[in-house]
């Protein structure tokens, strides 16, 4: 760079804004747990892209597995043995790995969405508006998650979309009302009143300067809030509510425990999907609680 | 605690609550679309069997009309009656209210007194081997799906070991009474209700440490040390009681959610409680069955979250007196 020409306002912004993220990195590695949740997520996450390359999806119909012994313990079938289907139990889980995690996100990303419109909206402009989300946040708040999911998910049907929408439009109160918390103290803050001194519009003020300031608050949250997702994904599933085509995690338990797993003694069969919702969920958490941890200073020392 | 104070949480509660009625109205009348059709699908109606079918299930009339019918009816306690087996969904939901409260209640005692427990501890002793244990344990379990973790128990401890009968409340095959029959349900109760208290556990641990160790830092603790005051001491009558409020928010709001907590955990152990009248239901589905159930598991936790309130107000000074 010449030394004579001033950078541009959009060069010291974008500088500062890689600053903050480089400091931010260094902080979150050092992070023990976070680091271990990060690495976990990775390699799921490379697992469930390169399922084509790992496992055949024919072996995911029964059509094509005719010719393999059904309930083999995985010393007769390798690696992880067969359902009663005679397909592989491996195959099951690296594609379920997909299912599970897309759904997890995809309702995630809805449910945040929802969340950060009503959320800001409600922060930002108050009066009357704020008064009439707020009430709606409420009452979805007080109706079980639960019995409001599989009443809806009954009356949709069961289908990969349904089950999205259904996740994200019962997850979204929560991380609403912490946006809009955020909000209130955002807008009481002295560089908004200048900019709107400065004759800044009501848009330019809630998306230049409130929105990149509740944004670390809303990654963190998304990434508390996807394990939450692919928990109800896996119970919604087990009640049968999940996408009858295609295998899932939750669906895989469900189909263990209506063929007779548990009297047929196939650990095998619901031990695998288990171990990997268990793991998924854990590693989101981690990285979540780590991340909150690095933008919000006070919250470091609640582990120690 | 004024007043004003209780009227206002009565009447928001009251409010919410016909929020759900109204809620639950639509929701099954609008997206159902003509459920006489659908449930005699195939078969052969006469206009007037059609007709009948329709008063009977409350069809009849405009929407508006419906709705108030349908307000009244609730007000009444009258629900409709099953598609299944014809029967009134409010007696339906009172038989097997008892189990699950009975299940539930269980292992939301046992798991507030070991989450708490847990929670002093890791608290008291934090960055020592107790507390990583603790939070481990704490973590693992609220990453597992509650029902997974009871086929895995149903696994050891019933398939394999045989310790435990693999579900049901009672045994089809005794006769038992009195003490005897109360000894085998305890036995058919053990591993749900393990499942669930594990299940449980973790939240109450998770909340109970953060606030615990947040009350360590005022300043009140500081004296109470500086005074000489034994460790044991200072941590039963002074620490514990004031971390112990946001726990005991906990607990009462997830009182709310007795009812419908264990609905998969009640399906792998066949326990015939709510949970599992709504893993039936959803088979069918039988629609008015989980309207009715929709409506009573919403009611629960909204009485429940009433209940928070005014247990805050009552409990909380700062509440109280304001």
């Amino acid at each position: 760079m010449s030394a004579v020409a001033a950078p541009s306002a959009r060069r010291i912004t974008w500088l500062r804004r890689r600053r903050a993220l480089g400091s931010g990195w260094r902080e979150y590695r050092r992070n023990t747990p976070g680091m271990v949740g990060l690495v976990l997520l990775v390699l799921i996450v490379l697992m469930a892209i390169a399922a084509p390359l790992l496992a055949d999806p024919a072996g995911l119909h029964a059509v094509n597995t005719v010719n393999n012994p059904a309930w083999a313990n995985p010393a007769k079938f390798h690696p992880l043995g067969t359902d009663h289907l005679g397909r592989s139990v491996m195959t099951q889980v690296i594609w379920g790995a997909r299912i599970s995690l897309l759904v997890g996100l995809a309702a995630t990303v809805l449910a945040m969405l929802i969340g950060s419109v009503v959320g800001i909206t409600a922060g930002f402009f108050g009066g009357w508006t704020e008064s009439i989300l707020m009430r709606l946040t409420e009452w979805f708040l007080v109706i079980p998650f639960l019995p409001l999911a599989i009443v809806l998910a009954a009356i949709l049907g069961p289908s990969i979309q349904n089950i999205i929408l259904v996740i994200g439009i019962t997850s979204w109160p929560f991380p609403a009302r912490l946006i809009r918390a955020q909000v209130l103290t955002m807008k009481e803050r002295l560089y908004v009143d200048r900019s709107r001194a400065l004759g800044a519009s009501e848009w330019h003020l809630m998306t230049r300067h409130i929105l990149p300031n509740v944004s670390g608050l809303i990654i963190a949250n998304t990434t508390l809030t996807v394990p939450v997702a692919i928990l109800s994904e896996t119970t919604l599933s087990f009640l049968g509510l999940g996408d009858p085509s295609r295998a899932s995690w939750g669906k895989m338990l469900q189909e263990s425990f209506e063929a007779g797993a548990l009297t047929q003694q196939a650990w095998w069969y619901y031990v695998p999907p288990g171990v990997g919702i268990l793991l998924v969920v854990l590693a989101f958490t981690l990285c979540g609680q780590a991340l909150e941890e690095v933008l919000d200073p006070r919250l470091r020392d609640r582990r120690e | 605690m004024s007043a004003r104070y209780v009227s206002g949480k009565v009447l928001g509660s009251l409010a919410t609550l016909l929020f759900v009625i109204a809620f639950n109205f639509f929701l099954f009348r609008v997206v159902e679309g003509d459920p006489v059709a659908n449930l005699f699908r195939g078969r052969n109606l006469s206009q007037s069997q059609r007709a009948a079918l329709t008063k009977q299930f409350g069809l009849d009339g405009s929407t508006g009309e419906q709705f108030v019918r349908y307000v009244q009816q609730t007000a009444q306690f009258n629900l409709g009656r099953t598609y299944t087996n014809n029967q009134p969904v409010a007696s339906e939901i009172w038989d097997k209210a008892g189990p699950t409260i009975a299940l539930v209640g269980v292992s939301t005692l046992l798991s507030t007194i070991f989450g708490v427990m847990l929670g002093i501890a890791a608290a008291w002793r934090r960055r020592t081997k107790t507390d990583y244990a603790v939070t481990s344990f704490t973590m693992t379990t609220y990453a597992m799906p509650d029902f997974w973790l009871g086929m895995l128990l149903l696994t050891a401890f019933a398939v394999e070991l045989g310790w435990f009968p693999v579900g049901g409340i009672v045994d089809p095959n005794s006769d038992a009474t009195g003490l005897a029959k109360v000894a085998d349900q305890a036995k058919h109760m053990f591993l749900p209700a393990l499942t669930l208290t594990l299940a449980y556990l973790g939240e109450y641990a998770l909340v109970m440490r953060s606030s615990l160790l947040e009350t360590m830092r005022e300043d009140y603790l500081v004296l109470a040390r500086a005074k000489g005051l034994r460790d044991a001491l200072v941590r039963k009558r002074h620490a514990v009681p004031n971390a112990l409020l946001p726990v005991i928010t906990l607990i009462s709001i997830n009182f709310g959610f007795v009812l419908s907590g264990a609905i998969a955990v009640e399906a792998i152990f066949s326990w015939p409680g709510l949970g599992l009248a709504t893993y039936d239901a959803l088979q069918g589905p039988d629609l008015p069955m989980l309207q009715g159930l929709f409506l009573v598991f919403s009611a629960a936790v909204i009485a429940a979250n009433l209940f928070a309130d005014l247990l805050y107000g009552y409990l909380d000074p700062r509440v109280r007196t304001s």
